[in-house]
């Protein structure tokens, strides 16, 4: 897995069934991206409707929220609706896993990308990373603690 | 870990000095909140004095359009002293939660009906459940119900183990 110090490697995946995203469109802002196995979790309050929750609280840092599993687009699309979410989820479809792999967050054996966090500074550098067991959401307090060290530094330097 | 440890501003069942705390992060629209409900009672129960049980409102506004109101409702009659009957209520009714149904709640509590619709507009009401929701956030709240023991988040399977695992924890 990736860790801080490294670029984010640059990726272009469909965000909607006609439009993809280019990670380096982000520059600029700060870009939490959330790799999780699946669309469809049969849970309320499942990791991607909890970080839609949160949307403000990453804003006010600056920070873009963006989802990546390896369902295909038109999955995507009928979850985000379904789930009310107000944040891209980008398809690592084809080829299968191939940015999640460029992430190290790729699970082999069952073919979905690892649940994973990276916080990435506005140059594209990766500031934080974290690996969570695929059967645990880890939820959003390393990602705000990330965050706000960031702050910090800024206000250090 | 649990950020702010639990104070005398929370929202508390049983002694402040029980060996063993459960804090539950929940939404009043939430069906597995409906369900944690019936199950937290019995431990209660089961668990009396030794229990300090703390409820934080986690609304998921996305998901659960009511949840955030019916939060700041049973806020609101805690500053008449009813929140854990009001809490009650709401999970007893958990698909009936619209203003008037609230409303009607307050009375069956024989709440003072205009207080309650001032307390209800009041900013330091929902400000209560705003904070609550940041201390989610901050103490990694990862879903409703997320409880805490003794201020560490319990990651198991809440409906067949959280008795146990209260139990085993003193």
């Amino acid at each position: 897995m990736l860790s801080p110090g490294a670029a984010a490697p640059d990726f272009e995946l469909y965000a909607t069934p006609d439009q993809k995203l280019c990670l380096h469109e982000l520059k600029g802002k700060r870009v939490i991206l959330a790799f999780y196995p699946a669309d469809w979790s049969p849970v309320c309050g499942d990791q991607m409707s909890l970080y839609n929750e949160m949307l403000n609280y990453f804003r006010k840092h600056n920070a873009e929220l963006v989802g990546i599993s390896v369902d295909g687009k038109w999955c995507h699309n009928a979850f985000t609706a379904d789930r009310k979410l107000h944040f891209p989820l980008l398809a690592d479809f084809e080829p299968k896993g191939e940015v999640a792999k460029a992430y190290g967050v790729y699970n082999e054996e069952e073919g979905q990308t690892k649940r994973a966090l990276f916080v990435l500074d506005e140059e594209g550098t990766i500031r934080w990373s974290y690996l969570s067991p695929d059967g645990i959401n880890p939820g959003a307090d390393g990602i705000l603690d990330a965050l706000e060290e960031m702050n910090a530094e800024k206000a250090v330097n | 870990m649990l950020k702010p440890e639990v104070s005398d501003k929370d929202h508390a069942s049983g002694p402040s000095k029980a060996p063993v705390t459960l804090v539950e992060f929940g939404d009043y629209e939430c069906p597995h909140c409906g369900r944690a409900y019936p199950i937290i009672k019995d431990i209660q129960q089961t668990m009396g004095k030794q229990l300090r049980f703390v409820f934080r409102n986690f609304p998921l506004n996305e998901s659960h359009p009511h949840a955030f109101m019916a939060a700041v409702a049973a806020e609101a009659a805690a500053k008449q002293d009813k929140f854990w009957e009001m809490h009650d209520i709401i999970y007893e009714h958990q698909d009936s939660l619209e203003m008037d149904d609230l409303l009607d709640y307050a009375k069956q509590l024989g709440l003072d009906i205009r207080q309650f619709a001032k307390d209800i507009q009041d900013k330091s009401t929902s400000g209560k459940v705003e904070h609550d929701f940041d201390s989610g956030l901050r103490s990694g709240v990862n879903g409703t119900p997320t409880f805490f023991i003794n201020g560490k988040r319990y990651d198991g399977d809440w409906e067949n183990d959280l008795a146990q695992r209260l139990a085993d924890s003193f």
